[in-house]
């Protein structure tokens, strides 16, 4: 049996939770829904019938709850994987995660580890109502003590979720909804790389996109369809935002001498500009042109009939990779 | 519609008779002369550390403090009643029952004092940090109940060793209206958790009285997630003790989440910041101060022949001492240093924590050698 299967996103997360049910009698399950429905997102689909509901929890409906007792039960031993069902219900949970889950470690001293790990299903282009694409990342970003993962590909979604569970600190895990149903191969046995680290997924020389989670693909096809304009375009995968690889994606802008950051997340306040002015930092002598972001408007997420002029696309990236060559230096 | 009133459960009169109850009276029969003294000691323990902790905050020696006073009784009286290895989750009031755990007044006033968050190892007393942030605890405690309930399915707590444990889930009067309070009682309820409740309803939430948090006594909450509470008279010492006693002993047979509504009064402050001349009566404050846990506990050990006036000396002369060790010890303290914060924001090394760490440490370098030359120079 080979050890490289086809899975799509979605299912490659199940083989993780599995496997690390599997290979840790402390790990455990809780959320909504995620017993004998699998999840909306059918991601924990027969789990509770292998390992039981003891391990595979249907908690109550009350997201500080589950994170909250999920905090407890880390406080005894045990590695709590917490769903939250949509991106835009994690708010009621949001001063657990950030006034208890992040800093539990540093106000015990250290004496206190909290080992969560909650899978947030986020990210619009799904054509849902409100409160279901929604894109918090900064808020959480901004806490220091957690970590924040988006996996953009089948490969990465196995062994981030892998890696976050067996982590000691608090990891959030942002799961592009959008591609739950991407097809990509998986190395059960060869780990991806650290996923606390950015990647280059695709070399070029005249400009690159970074981006994470459900952008990958977008700034793949927009780096393809660039090439017909002579333009080569390297795409860093940013993977983790906390840590935020920033010499990785620097290293990229100082190499091609542009970066465009993508995201779907509005833009202001956002990880963009927080990435901007760390390449600035390291790299400023090395730019042609700003660094320039895309990403979604100073607006709460619209009604999904709109959503194809509020994400960014292709053609997002196309402009910002055009407004980045009009740049010219005065002498 | 008025409130239905519920009568607490009173053993000890505000003149310390001792009253017989049918049901809460054989608890207090098992305790022995000592065990009596104990429980009237560590009360006098805590409110010595209290009065001088206001007078270290009123000097500047601490930040803040959250006084106990008139609490003593509903906290000792709870903590002696149950075991050492059940976790407790604390506010930031349970000075007395912190003190009871053996944590130590230094620890205690580390917070206080600003120079670290926590000053003792939850593990070592099973008596995890303060928590601020209201209400958030109690989420803790039934993650951490239901903790207990899985070391029991996976065999690595025997069956008599679950029995000897549960967890208490403090909280106040007016932390009673978070959200997280009603999330924590509906995971309890529906996992029949080993989890004890602990409301100390001291009658003011800062200056908001309890009214404004529930019209109907406490108590009552718990039937409408179906479990029993029962109510108790928290300045009455054997009663908090009894009922601590009784309740704890059936969760621990499995009879799972159950609450007790303390009827107490904070006779101080809110905390040192506070002023409470705004917004209650003096007179509200008297009737209290004639329901003082401890002068009633001492009338009783005294007049049941328990304790005499050479044990009564004896515990104030030691407690002068822990006043005088205790203001020396907190101008002692050493504040934690910058470094180990950044240490310990995560388990796990994280880039930007050690690039700020490294930055620092370059900036405050730049200053020490600046000084050294202007040494040099001068
Ligand atoms: C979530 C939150 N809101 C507000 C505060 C500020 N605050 C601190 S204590 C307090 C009153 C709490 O009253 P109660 O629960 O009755 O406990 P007590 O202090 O009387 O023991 C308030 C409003 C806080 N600490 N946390």
């Amino acid at each position: 049996m080979s050890a490289i299967k086809e899975m799509v996103m979605a299912k490659a997360i199940t083989a993780a939770l599995r496997d690390e049910l599997a290979a840790d009698e402390k790990t455990l399950l809780i959320g909504e829904d995620i017993g004998a429905l699998g999840g909306v997102f059918r991601v924990t689909e027969g789990l509770q019938a292998e390992f039981g509901t003891h391990r595979v929890i249907d908690s109550p409906l009350a997201e500080s709850g589950i994170v909250g007792t999920s905090i407890g039960m880390a406080m005894r031993g045990y590695r709590p994987v917490a769903e939250i069902q949509f991106d835009g219900f994690v708010f009621p949970a949001f001063n657990q995660i950030t006034t208890q889950l992040a800093k539990m470690h540093n106000r015990t001293d250290g004496r206190v580890k909290v080992p969560v790990t909650i899978r947030l299903p986020y990210g619009g282009h799904i054509g849902s109502i409100e409160h279901h694409s929604e894109s918090p990342e900064a808020l959480f970003a901004h806490t220091a003590g957690l970590r924040i993962v988006a996996p953009s590909n089948p490969q990465d979604a196995y062994w981030m979720t892998r890696q976050a569970i067996v982590s000691d600190d608090p990891v959030i895990i942002l799961e592009p909804k959008r591609r739950y149903w991407l097809k990509g191969k998986v190395d059960l046995e060869n780990p991806a790389p650290d996923a606390f680290r950015a990647q280059v997924i695709r070399e070029g020389t005249d400009a690159t996109i970074a981006t994470y989670g459900p952008l990958v693909p977008v700034a793949l096809a927009a780096a393809e369809a660039a090439r017909a304009e002579d333009r080569s375009i390297e795409v860093v995968d940013i993977r983790s935002i906390s840590p935020l690889d920033d010499e990785t994606i620097a290293r990229s802008a100082a190499k091609t001498q542009r970066l465009i950051v993508a995201h779907e997340a509005p833009t202001f306040g956002g990880i963009g500009g927080e990435i901007a002015a760390r390449v600035a930092e390291r790299a400023h002598h090395r730019l042609l042109s700003p660094v320039l972001r895309v990403g979604g408007f100073h607006m709460p997420y619209p009604p999904s009939s709109q959503e194809h002029r509020y994400l960014p696309d292709i053609d997002r990236m196309l402009e910002a990779v055009d407004r980045s060559f009009s740049y010219q230096r005065s002498a | 519609m008025q409130p239905e009133e519920v009568q607490p459960v009173q053993l000890l009169t505000p003149e310390g008779k001792l009253a017989e109850n049918e049901v809460y009276s054989p608890f207090i029969a098992e305790l022995g002369a000592e065990q009596l003294r104990e429980l009237y000691r560590y009360m006098a323990m805590e409110r010595r550390l209290d009065a001088e902790a206001t007078s270290l905050q009123r000097q500047g020696q601490l930040a803040l403090w959250a006084p106990a006073l008139g609490q003593e009784a509903a906290q000792v009286g709870t903590i002696a009643a149950i075991k050492p290895s059940d976790m407790v989750f604390p506010t930031y009031r349970e000075h007395a029952m912190a003190l009871y755990r053996g944590i130590s007044p230094e620890e205690l006033l580390t917070m206080f004092r600003a120079t670290r968050h926590t000053g003792w190892d939850p593990r070592k007393h099973n008596f995890h940090i303060y928590t601020l942030v209201l209400a958030a605890q109690t989420l803790h405690a039934a993650g951490w109940a239901m903790g207990i309930n899985q070391d029991l399915r996976l065999g690595s707590l025997s069956r008599d060793r679950a029995e000897d444990e549960i967890v208490v889930a403090c909280i106040g009067d007016g932390a009673t209206s978070q959200g997280d309070a009603h999330e924590s009682m509906v995971f309890a309820a529906s996992y029949e958790l080993p989890l004890l409740y602990f409301i100390q309803n001291n009658h003011w939430a800062i200056s908001v009285p309890t009214r404004t948090q529930s019209r109907s006594p406490l108590v009552n909450r718990a039937t409408g997630y179906g479990f029993e509470g029962v109510r108790v008279d928290g300045n009455d010492v054997l009663a908090s003790y009894a009922v601590a006693a009784k309740l704890s002993a059936e969760i621990r047979a499995g009879a799972g989440p159950k609450l007790i509504e303390s009827v107490t009064y904070r006779m101080g402050a809110h905390t040192t910041a506070d002023d409470p001349t705004k917004y209650r009566s003096s007179e509200e404050e008297q009737l209290w101060k004639g329901r003082d846990p401890i002068a009633r506990y001492q009338t009783w050990l005294r007049a049941a022949g328990h304790a005499d006036e050479g044990f009564f000396a004896e515990v104030d002369a030691e407690y002068k001492d822990l006043a005088a060790d205790m203001r020396r010890s907190v101008l002692a303290m050493e504040s934690i240093d910058l470094e180990r914060v950044f240490d310990t924001v995560y388990s796990e090394p994280h880039r930007q924590v050690e690039t700020e760490k490294a930055w620092l440490k370059d900036y405050e370098a730049g200053f020490a050698e600046e000084q050294t030359e202007a040494g040099t120079a001068g």
